[in-house]
C-alpha cells in the first residue's frame, strides 16, 4: 500500500497568522478556568499550613473543628497512604512519589513555612476558615536553613534523616542536605588553564523566584460511592494529575477521570499537584464534591518556585579568543525535597560553546523552602546568568566584541555538545549573526546606558502524544489532543491539521480531551506540544487522507496510487480514467456511510528528534545614578524557531520569556525573615514586571527547519527565558562599569554598587 | 450573620443578590451572579484580573465590598461585546495575538476600555502606565500595547466617520 502523500510545496496555512480558535471565549470572559467550574452540592476545601520553617508535628487535634456545624470532613496525613520511595517520570522532570505525597500533606515533620498539615471541607468558606482556626497542631520547632551554602555545611540542620548524597566517589556514611552531586568532565582542565593567556572567574548568586502565573491553582473533585472519581482542574497535564492522584491516594488509574480546565499560565509550575489529591480525600471523607482554590499567598508559600543558587565559574582562553578551559560549579536550592533543576543546569551551562576541557559540578541541596517546581527551561537561566556574565568579562579582558567571541567558540552542526549528543540542524550561528547585524546592536548608547549580550540554549523534548481527527458530515474536522493549551497551541494544532488536510483553518475545531476521551499524552512542558503533539496531529490527518484515497479508489475503480490528495480534494491521475472529477472532503464526508462509515483517525507516538533551541539577546539599560532605578530601554531577542507555525504566538513566547527573565534579573526574589517565613508572599512585594516597566520587545525569528517535524518546527517556549538574566547583568556592567554578580539588580543593590564605585 | 439584600445594575440589567457583609464584589459577581469573567489572581488589588467598572470608575472588584454596590452601575467583561459583535478592543486583542493563557485578558480589556473612554488618543507611555495595574505574565505586554493603540486608532476613525 502506498503511503505517499503529496506534501504541499507551498504552505497555505502554516506561517500565517489566523485568529486563534479559542479567542472569542477568552476575550469575552466565557472561557472556563480552574476556579470557574462548580459542581452541584460542592463543599469548600481549605488547607491549614505550617507557620514554621522546620518543625516536628507532635500532635494534631481536629476534634473542635469536626464539632463545628457545617464542617463535613477533616483530613491529615493519616488519610493518605504512607508511600515507599519510587521515581516517576512525568515528562518535564522525574518526581519521587513519596516526596510528592509528603509535599501534598506533611507527615511527622513540616519542612517549610506554608507546608500543608491538615485540610477541611465545609459548607462555606467562612465555616471552613473557622474550622482551620480550631485545629490544634502542637509543633516542636527545629533549627531551619534557607540558603544553599549554609544548608551544605556539616553542622546544618538536616531535613531528612535518611538522605545520603548520591553521586560521590565514596558513599557518605552520614545524612546531609546534599541530595546529589552531578559531574561532567571533558579533557584536562588543569593543563588547559595552565596554558591559557587570559583567565576570568567570579562567584554568582541568584534568589528563588516564582513562575508567577496569574491563575492560582484550583480544582473541583468528586468521589462517587462506587469509587469512581471526577477531577476538574487547571494543570499542564490532565494525565499527570490522574497519575499523581492515583499514586498519592492509592487508587486505580481507571477510577479517576480528569478534565482539563483552561489554564491561566503555568510556566512549569503546574506540572505537579498540590490540591487535587487533598480535594479527593476530602470528597471521599465527606461524600460531597469539594472545590479548592489557592490564595496568592498559598501560591507563593507552597508552590513553585525555582531554585536560588550560588555558582562559581572560571574560564580560560587563548589571546585569539579560543576558550580552552572552563570550570563551573553550581549549588542549587531544591526546597524541601530533592530535585532542583541543577542537573539540567549542568547540561545546559556550556551547551552553546565548543570547549575542549571543562569540569562541571552541580549540587542538589534541600532547604527549608517550598519544594521547587519546573520553571521555563528549568535551571538553564540560572547557569546562563553565571556563564554568560563570565563570557562577557572574558570579552572585555580580551578586548573582543562579545558576539565575535561567542561566534569564535560557537557550537555548530557536527559539534559534540558538552552534555553528550552531536548537534545537527541547529541555527545558532545564524541567530548570532542576526543580532550582530541588527540595527539595535549597531545603534549608539546615551549617557548612563549600557548594552548587554547573552546567549541561551534549551534542549526541547518530544515524547508521548495522542491526537485524533474526526471528520464531520460537512467535511469539517475536530482535532482532539491531550495537551492543555497554555499559550495558543490550539491554533497551531488546527493550522497543521488544516494545512495537511487542505481545508481552511476555520473548518478545524481543536479540542482538548479529558483522560477518558483521548489517549495518553505527556504534559504540556519541555516545549514539546507543537513539536510532538503537532506531529501526531499531522500523522492523524495523513491517516485520514489515506483512508479517503482508498475510499475514492474503490468508487472510481482505480488503484489507490492513482488517487492523489491536493488542496482538500481527491484527484484521479489514472490516464485511463480522464473523466473522473475531483471529489472534495465535504463531498466524501457527506457520503461516508456508503464508503465505509465515519471518517476518523487516531495516532499515538513517542516523538523523537526535537530540535534544540538557541537564543541570542541584546538588552539596553538605563540606570538612574541618583536612585539606582533601572529601565530597560531597548531589547531584541533572536531565536532559531525551526519553523514558526503561527508567528504571532512564537513572537509572544519570546516576548513573554524575555519579560519573565527581566523581572528575575531586576526585581524578583523570595525574601525570608530570620524565622524562615516568606516575607513577600504577594504581588505588591514580589515585584513582577508591569506594562510601564518594559519597552516594546523586538523579536527576530530565524528558521532553520527541524527535519524531524513535518513542517520543521522546533520548541520555542522555553529558551527565551535563558539569556535575559545575563543580558541585563551585562548591560548593567556596561552602564555602571562594575560587575554585579548577585541577582536581583534591584535599586538598593545598584545604588550600593554605585556608592562602592565612588568610595 | 444575616445577609444583606443588594439591588444593583450589572451590564445594564437589574440584578439583585444576598451578600454577607464581608463579601467582595468579585465574589458576588462570580458566585452569586454567575459572572466568572472577572478573575481572582491575588485578592489584594495588585494584579487587576478582577477589574470592573463601578459607576464609570475602574476598580478592582476584589477590593470593593458587595454591599457597597447597592444602587450602583457595574460593568464587567461580559457586557463588552454588544449584540453579538466584539468590541474593537476585543477584536484587536485577537488580531494582535495579545493574549496567551487568557486569564488576565478580561481585566486588561476592561482597563483598556476605561483608558480609551477617558483618553481616546493615548501615547504608548500613557497606555503602559494606565495598564500598569494589570499583571500579565505571558506576553511581556508588547502585543497588548499594540492592540490597545490599534483599537484606539480604529475607535477614533469610527468617531470621525
Amino acid at each position: 500500500m502506498s503511503e505517499t502523500l503529496d506534501k504541499p510545496t507551498v504552505l497555505n496555512v502554516v506561517g500565517t497568522r489566523p485568529i486563534r480558535p479559542d479567542g472569542a471565549d477568552k476575550v469575552t470572559g466565557r472561557a472556563t478556568y480552574g476556579a470557574d467550574y462548580n459542581m452541584p452540592g460542592q463543599l469548600v476545601g481549605r488547607i491549614l499550613r505550617s507557620p514554621h520553617a522546620h518543625a516536628r508535628i507532635v500532635s494534631i487535634d481536629a476534634s473542635r473543628a469536626r464539632a463545628l456545624p457545617g464542617v463535613k470532613a477533616v483530613v491529615t496525613s493519616a488519610d493518605f497512604p504512607d508511600l515507599a520511595s519510587e521515581m516517576h517520570d512525568g515528562g518535564e522532570a522525574a518526581s519521587n512519589l513519596r516526596d510528592l505525597s509528603l509535599n501534598v500533606m506533611a507527615r511527622g515533620k513540616v519542612l517549610y513555612d506554608g507546608h500543608a498539615v491538615a485540610a477541611v471541607a465545609a459548607v462555606s468558606a467562612a465555616v471552613a476558615e473557622e474550622a482551620l482556626s480550631r485545629i490544634k497542631v502542637i509543633y516542636e520547632t527545629l533549627p531551619h536553613v534557607i540558603d544553599v551554602e549554609p544548608a551544605m555545611s556539616p553542622d546544618a540542620p538536616v531535613l531528612h534523616d535518611h538522605m545520603f548524597t548520591e553521586g560521590l566517589e565514596t558513599p557518605p556514611t552520614t545524612a546531609s542536605n546534599i541530595a546529589k552531586r552531578h559531574k561532567n568532565v571533558r579533557g584536562d582542565v588543569d593543563a588547559a588553564f595552565a596554558t591559557a593567556d587570559v583567565i576570568v572567574e567570579d562567584r554568582y548568586v541568584t534568589q528563588a523566584v516564582h513562575q508567577g502565573y496569574i491563575e492560582p491553582q484550583a480544582c473541583v473533585a468528586a468521589w462517587a460511592e462506587d469509587g469512581r472519581c471526577e477531577v476538574w482542574s487547571s494543570s499542564q497535564g490532565q494525565f499527570m494529575v490522574r497519575t499523581y492522584c492515583a499514586k498519592v491516594l492509592g487508587l486505580e488509574i481507571s477510577d479517576i477521570r480528569v478534565t482539563p480546565a483552561e489554564i491561566g499560565g503555568g510556566f512549569g509550575g503546574k506540572t505537579t499537584v498540590y490540591l487535587e489529591p487533598v480535594a479527593l480525600a476530602l470528597s471521599r471523607a465527606s461524600g460531597h464534591p469539594v472545590k479548592m482554590v489557592m490564595t496568592r499567598e498559598d501560591v507563593f508559600r507552597a508552590t513553585g518556585p525555582t531554585s536560588g543558587a550560588v555558582m562559581h565559574v572560571k574560564l580560560g582562553a587563548l589571546s585569539d579568543g579560543t576558550i580552552t578551559a572552563a570550570t563551573v560549579e553550581l549549588k542549587f536550592q531544591a526546597g524541601a525535597f530533592p530535585g532542583s533543576p541543577v542537573g539540567a543546569a549542568c547540561m545546559t551551562a556550556l551547551a552553546c560553546y565548543d570547549i575542549a576541557n571543562f569540569t562541571i559540578v552541580g549540587w542538589d541541596v534541600v532547604t527549608n523552602t517550598p519544594k521547587t517546581a519546573a520553571y521555563r527551561a528549568p535551571g538553564a537561566p540560572i547557569a546562563a546568568f553565571a556563564v554568560e556574565s563570565a563570557v562577557d568579562d572574558l570579552a572585555r579582558k580580551l578586548g573582543m566584541d562579545p558576539i565575535a567571541l561567542r561566534e569564535k567558540n560557537a557550537v555548530r552542526d557536527g559539534t559534540k555538545a558538552a552534555y553528550g549528543p552531536t548537534f545537527q540542524n541547529i541555527g545558532y550561528l545564524e541567530t548570532l549573526a542576526a543580532i550582530r547585524d541588527s540595527d539595535h546592536y549597531k545603534s549608539p548608547l546615551k549617557p548612563n546606558q549600557g548594552r548587554g549580550v547573552a546567549v541561551g540554549f534549551w534542549f526541547n523534548v518530544g515524547g508521548e502524544s495522542t491526537a485524533a481527527i474526526h471528520i464531520s458530515e460537512d467535511g469539517s474536522a475536530a482535532v482532539v489532543t491531550g495537551n492543555p493549551d497554555i499559550g495558543g497551541s490550539r491554533a497551531s494544532m488546527a493550522m497543521m491539521a488544516a494545512e495537511t488536510l487542505g481545508v481552511p483553518v476555520e473548518r478545524v475545531r481543536p479540542m482538548i480531551g479529558d483522560t477518558a476521551s483521548i489517549g495518553y499524552s505527556m504534559l504540556t512542558g519541555g516545549s514539546r506540544t507543537t513539536f510532538a503533539t503537532g506531529m501526531a496531529v499531522v500523522q492523524a490527518a495523513e491517516k485520514v487522507i489515506l483512508d479517503l484515497r482508498q475510499r475514492v479508489a474503490k468508487l472510481w475503480e482505480v488503484s489507490v496510487d492513482h488517487v492523489v490528495w491536493r488542496m482538500g480534494q481527491a484527484e484521479c491521475i489514472d490516464p485511463a480514467k480522464p473523466d473522473k472529477k475531483p471529489m472534495t472532503l465535504a463531498a466524501l464526508a457527506a457520503q461516508s456511510g456508503r464508503t465505509g462509515g465515519p471518517i476518523s483517525a487516531q495516532v499515538t507516538l513517542n516523538a523523537q528528534g526535537a530540535g534544540p533551541g538557541f537564543a541570542v539577546h541584546v538588552c539596553d539599560l538605563e540606570v538612574d545614578p541618583e536612585t539606582g532605578h533601572t529601565s530597560v530601554v531597548r531589547y531584541t531577542a533572536a531565536q532559531d524557531v525551526g519553523r514558526a507555525i503561527h508567528p504571532s504566538y512564537v513572537e509572544g513566547q519570546i516576548q513573554g520569556g524575555v519579560a519573565q527573565g527581566v523581572g528575575w534579573a531586576l526585581n524578583e526574589a523570595y525574601i525570608f525573615d530570620r524565622d524562615g517565613r516568606m516575607e513577600n508572599a504577594g504581588f505588591l512585594d514580589y515585584r513582577m514586571p508591569v506594562a510601564s516597566d518594559l519597552p516594546m520587545l523586538d523579536t527576530i525569528m530565524i528558521e532553520v527547519p527541524n527535519p524531524k517535524h513535518p513542517f520543521g518546527a522546533k520548541g520555542v517556549g522555553e529558551v527565551p527565558i535563558v539569556p535575559p538574566l545575563a543580558a541585563v547583568a551585562n548591560a548593567m556592567r556596561g552602564a555602571i562599569g562594575l560587575r554585579m554578580s548577585s541577582l536581583p539588580l534591584s535599586p538598593p543593590a545598584v545604588l550600593a554598587a554605585l556608592d562602592s564605585r565612588k568610595g | 450573620m444575616s445577609k444583606i439584600h443588594i439591588t444593583t445594575t450589572v451590564n445594564g440589567d437589574p440584578a439583585e443578590f444576598l451578600a454577607s457583609p464581608g463579601m467582595t464584589l468579585l465574589d458576588a459577581l462570580r458566585d452569586e451572579l454567575g459572572l466568572t469573567g472577572a478573575k481572582e489572581g491575588c485578592g489584594s488589588g495588585d494584579c487587576g484580573a478582577c477589574s470592573v467598572m463601578l459607576d464609570g470608575r475602574l476598580v478592582c472588584s476584589c477590593l470593593v465590598l458587595a454591599p457597597e454596590v447597592e444602587g450602583c452601575r457595574v460593568e464587567t467583561i461580559e457586557g463588552m461585546a454588544q449584540g453579538g459583535q466584539l468590541h474593537p478592543l476585543q477584536q484587536k486583542f485577537l488580531e494582535h495575538a495579545a493574549l496567551q493563557c487568557g486569564f488576565c485578558t478580561p481585566g486588561l480589556l476592561v482597563a483598556a476600555k476605561a483608558l480609551l473612554d477617558a483618553h481616546p488618543d493615548p501615547t504608548e507611555v500613557e497606555a503602559r502606565y494606565w495598564l500598569a495595574g494589570n499583571l500579565c505574565r505571558c506576553t511581556g505586554y508588547d502585543k497588548i500595547i499594540r492592540a490597545v493603540m490599534d483599537a484606539a486608532a480604529e475607535l477614533r476613525q469610527e468617531r470621525a466617520a
